[in-house]
């Protein structure tokens, strides 16, 4: 038996309210499952599990916000099946099972350790009951809709279910026109805030910058994407990002975390891309492996992440674990960036807006496309020399696009 | 499929790409990218549902056509009238 716990989502974040159980009691659970739907500073995040198993009991009930670190649910594990009779765990008491005998089902699951929430209670000035008919009273209960708002369309100004379906209708899109369900904004400010100020106080940040000739990449894409239907193209981003990967698995004072005094370099590459939201925001979830993707498979993923971080439906792994920050603010329009470190990183690689410049290309000059290329480095880890050695490697990349 | 028609699947298009813009204030004749806030992302996209709904090709080299409302109506309307012809 083990516990799954509020997990850290970031070095800022102490608790996190828990919005949506995706699991109940009974089910099968598998190493990366979706499991729960958790509101944090930085949105809505989807939250996986990282244990195999049956879930036991859930712990703690939705709309409950709680430390990181405490227990959500209680799993059964495979090697639970045999251990189960000798000292459970659990204050709940646990039938002894024979081992490999059949899961329980669900209806036998303990009770959850914490009440269930009252009945939702008629709100005071509702309508009276016999003005309110039982579907509509039901399809509100359904959807946490405030009975005493509506006016009835029915026999007598009755309440019935086609006034609260309208009701419910006018009251979500209202909302999601504002912004993506899930994202809270200001939260977002004040996590932004937080790591970055952290970050200019503790890491001392050094900064490089590379002119980067990438008009082979643009023909390359040009001449890929032209015999391709629109959904299938790629983007200069894939390009650079895939870069800056490969880049990064050869340099390993880039790719990695400083934490407790020490710097520990990351096994994986993991890219965090930074996704402007609408309305203001920012935020960098982790595209995965993205040295051993391929361009078609990176664009996709790419794709995916920027919709769904946007609709603010984010992994937990993948808000947690970059390896590294990728920024291409040039899209915007500026010439280069100077990116902060988000800690614990120790780097951040930012690309500018592609422009045509006079360039020198064996003796004459011809026009070319140019993109400024930064990295901004933790000095406690690495210096400007292999700074350097890193920002020419994806220079040298970028010249060969048909190999990234 | 008139040039009316084409602009109102274009506005809608466009209305799921940046859904807190007000289009109906959109300049027809304003870079799209800057009046709603849209990367090389957001326009992919936008292209990728105006050849869905349309069934227009529309090759890369074309996409500076379509940075503005107008000129975006335009060459698909051009495009739908060279294909019933």
């Amino acid at each position: 038996m083990v516990d799954f716990r509020m997990p850290s989502l970031g070095a800022d974040m102490e608790a996190g309210t828990l919005v949506e159980w995706l699991v109940k009691p009974g089910d099968q659970v598998k190493r990366g499952d979706v499991v729960a739907v958790v509101e944090t500073q930085k949105g809505a995040i989807e939250i996986e599990i990282f244990e195999a198993g049956q879930i036991e009991q859930l712990l703690v009930e939705t709309k409950v916000k709680v430390p990181v670190g405490t227990p959500l649910a209680r799993i059964r594990t495979g090697s639970d099946a045999g251990a189960v009779s000798v000292a459970p765990p659990s204050p709940v008491p646990i039938e002894a099972r024979p081992a490999g005998a059949v899961p329980p089902p669900a209806q036998a699951a303990p009770a959850p350790a914490l009440p269930h929430p009252p009945p939702m209670a008629i709100a005071p000035g509702a309508p009276r009951r016999d003005r309110v008919s039982p579907a509509a009273r039901l399809f509100a209960q359904q959807h946490g809709v405030d009975l005493a708002a509506i006016v009835g369309s029915g026999p007598a100004g009755a309440v019935i279910r086609a006034d609260v379906e309208r009701s419910l209708e006018a009251t979500t899109t209202a909302a999601e026109k504002k912004r993506p369900i899930g994202l809270d904004l200001d939260a977002m400010r004040t996590a932004i805030a937080s790591a970055m100020a952290r970050s200019k106080r503790e890491i001392p940040h050094y900064y490089l910058e590379h002119q980067i000739d990438v008009t082979a990449c643009e023909q390359w894409l040009a001449s890929t994407n032209a015999a391709r239907p629109p959904e299938q193209r790629l983007l200069m981003g894939v390009l650079t990002v895939k870069s800056v990967a490969l880049a990064a698995r050869r340099f390993a004072a880039f790719n990695g975390f400083y934490r407790d005094g020490r710097y520990e370099p990351a096994a994986a590459v993991h890219v965090g891309m930074a996704i402007a939201i609408r309305g203001g925001g920012l935020a960098a979830p982790a595209l995965h492996d993205a040295d051993r993707l391929s361009l078609d498979q990176l664009m996709t993923r790419t794709r995916d992440l920027v919709a769904r971080m946007r609709a603010g439906r984010i992994r937990s792994s993948e808000i947690a674990d970059s390896t590294i920050t990728v920024s291409s603010l040039g899209e915007r329009g500026v010439a280069a960036l100077y990116g902060i470190i988000y800690p614990p990183q120790v780097a951040i690689v930012g690309f500018g807006k592609v422009v045509e410049r006079p360039w020198v290309v064996d003796g004459a000059v011809m026009p070319r496309s140019i993109v400024t290329t930064t990295l901004s480095a933790d000095h406690r880890v690495s210096d400007g020399h292999a700074g350097a050695l890193f920002l020419a490697e994806i220079g040298r990349l970028l010249q060969e696009p048909d190999k990234l | 499929m008139n040039e009316t028609d084409i602009r109102t699947i274009l506005q809608e298009t466009l209305g799921n790409i940046a859904p807190e813009m007000d289009l109906q204030k959109l300049d027809p004749a304003a870079d799209l990218r800057e009046a709603l806030d849209i990367d090389s992302m957001d326009f992919l996209n936008f292209v990728v549902a105006v050849h869905r709904r349309l069934g227009v090709d529309i090759p890369e080299r074309d996409y500076t056509k379509l940075l503005t409302l107008d000129g975006a109506v335009n060459y698909l309307n051009g495009k739908i009238e060279s294909r019933q012809s």
